[in-house]
């Protein structure tokens, strides 16, 4: 379980989340909806261990982080991926593509063969894979995003927006992915999006979709104003 | 009848000639937008969209090669085209002045160390436009007091009615909106489209180019698809959104979460090495021996239509560019199946 109790997230005196609590169960979807500005990529910067909170913790399996710095420690980190909204702010534009999604292995200093495969089952041919970021689609980027953020094999993944620059067939295309992933691996993700009609379709029947309200809302669950609904 | 053309893009060809291949970014384009209407060009990110709207602009770099024709016409015998016209005419009389570009990310597009005030006198003052400000700023939905604000004081929807503002600061025939609702999130995406239909209502011409259908399906009149470089489909929105006769608009909107969430099977070819025929063809499950010829844009043929049956007028034509389109409403035995 991944877990957030009573976050609170501050820039300067403006607080953008007032003691949110959230959980996310290996294995299943999570759902996380909310308007622009509500604090959402926030909560997810928090529970990928990017962004030390105000105040509140957060759990990985059981264990609290602690020690945090700005972040936490990096042998923590890995167990979570994250993935943005946009493709073109989260690499480093000197990169080709194939430097791209090899990166979390050379970090951690592991053989650099897996990352190939991991970006061709992204549809990413070899051809792409020697192009630099300027030299490719926002949907290009975005796969090898994904296949980056799946590299570690990660407990958990965070997909902030992941699909809001995207058309549909991309967007169908990467959430299968991720779902093939976590059946196959019994990783917890955690949807993020402001288009609730896309959580309802990827959250499959039974699973938990949040709501974050404004933080002026008042303190609560993960549910400022709206409530958490289940999938029926 | 018809509302006259304002925008007639005709075999428009952009060519980049790189030092070991050539990009064909946009490939014999033709469409028109009408006085009144809202055309949206939608399509998968790469395809060449983008493009297409620099190439409307001018704004493209110097290693491409514009070729065919773009004419931008007021309808009374004033009439420009955009592919040959030199650059200071572009300048002086066409952006701004006859096309008004709503842009990507309008927080950004302004300018941060001055108000948007200062920046709507500024366009007002160099276009020549004597109205205040604040009556631009009051149509598009600003109090006064909002203008004095810097962008980073502006919400998102407000920069957004900034932008909106700026764009009509010249009074322009034709606005052009280029992914204007990229991150944003749906109540604002809703306001962004109301603005553009109420732009159309007023009796200028809309080109919305998007990759987001939905936003497509709230504003449109028409709707065009681009695929791999070329424009492959136009529709009226009702009738393609129904059921888009061409199989690559049918893929598109199966992939929505609202319908099949499915997404196209393989992937669009690379602009550097496009195929010879029908560049859909190895994604396509209705291919066949003739989809190695190139397919023209034209009109499909129609089944007999039924008897006392009015005849489809010409606003409602549908053109695809396939030698196997769609019957009207396969899709729907398409979701059943």
């Amino acid at each position: 379980m991944l877990r957030a109790d009573g976050l609170t997230v501050a820039y300067d005196r403006h607080r953008v989340l007032d003691r949110v609590t959230i959980s996310v169960p290996p294995g299943e979807v999570t759902g996380l909806a909310g308007p622009s500005g509500c604090g959402k990529s926030s909560l997810a910067r928090v529970l990928a261990l990017l962004l030390r909170p105000a105040a509140g913790t957060v759990g990985v399996d059981g264990e609290e982080i602690r020690r945090w710095r700005h972040r936490a420690a990096p042998a923590l980190r890995t167990k979570i991926a994250l993935i943005f909204q946009q493709p073109r702010l989260a690499v480093d534009p000197r990169f080709t593509l194939l430097d791209v999604v090899a990166e979390p292995l050379r970090v951690a200093r592991r053989p650099l063969d897996r990352a190939e495969r991991l970006a061709e089952e992204m549809g990413l041919t070899p051809d792409l894979l020697t192009r630099r970021p300027h030299e490719v689609s926002d949907g290009q980027l975005q796969r090898a995003c994904v296949a980056r953020a799946l590299t570690l094999r990660p407990r958990y993944v965070i997909c902030d927006e992941m699909t809001t620059m995207l058309d549909a067939s991309t967007q169908a295309l990467l959430v299968a992915r991720l779902e093939e992933y976590r059946r196959e691996s019994g990783a917890g993700v955690l949807a993020i999006s402001h288009d609730t009609e896309l959580l309802d379709r990827w959250c499959g029947p039974g699973a938990t979709v949040h709501r974050l309200g404004p933080a002026e809302a008042g303190p609560g669950q993960a549910d400022g104003t709206g409530g958490t609904w289940t999938r029926t | 009848m018809t509302a006259p053309s304002r925008l007639r893009v005709d075999g428009l060809t952009v060519r980049f000639r790189l030092s070991d291949a050539t990009v064909q970014a946009v490939t014999d384009a033709r469409f028109e937008v009408r006085q009144g209407e809202c055309l949206a060009l939608v399509g998968e990110s790469g395809c060449g969209k983008s493009v297409m709207a620099h190439a409307l602009l001018g704004l493209l770099p110097g290693n491409a090669e514009v070729t065919g024709s773009a004419w931008l016409e007021s309808g009374d015998g004033d009439a420009v085209d955009l592919v040959a016209a030199p650059e200071e005419v572009l300048a002086r009389s066409v952006r701004g002045r006859r096309i008004g570009l709503v842009p990507q990310s309008p927080a950004t597009h302004l300018t941060p160390v001055r108000t948007a005030r200062s920046q709507l006198e500024e366009a007002l003052r160099e276009l020549g436009n004597p109205a205040s400000a604040d009556d631009l700023a009051a149509r598009a939905g600003l109090s006064p007091a909002d203008l004095d604000r810097y962008p980073h004081e502006l919400s998102g929807g407000m920069a957004q009615r900034v932008a909106n503002a700026l764009a009509v600061a010249g009074d322009p025939w034709l606005i052009l909106a280029d992914e204007p609702t990229s991150g944003l999130d749906r109540p604002l995406v809703d306001a962004t489209m109301a603005e553009l239909r109420r732009l159309a209502d007023d009796g200028r011409a809309v080109l919305l180019i998007t990759h987001d259908l939905r936003a497509a399906e709230r504003v449109a009149d028409r709707v065009a698809v681009m695929y791999a470089s070329r424009v492959v489909s136009v529709a009226p929105a009702a009738a393609f959104f129904a059921g888009p006769r061409h199989p690559y608009a049918a893929g598109l909107l199966d992939a929505l979460p609202s319908r099949r969430f499915t997404p196209i099977p393989g992937r669009p070819p690379e602009l550097t090495r496009l195929p010879g025929g029908c560049a859909f063809l190895p994604r396509c499950d209705r291919a066949s021996a003739a989809c190695e010829r190139v397919p023209e844009l034209a009109e499909p043929p129609e089944p007999a239509a039924p008897q006392g049956a009015a005849p489809v007028s010409p606003a409602d034509r549908q053109e695809v560019a396939c030698h196997h389109p769609l019957k009207p409403l396969e899709l729907d035995r398409n979701v059943a199946r």
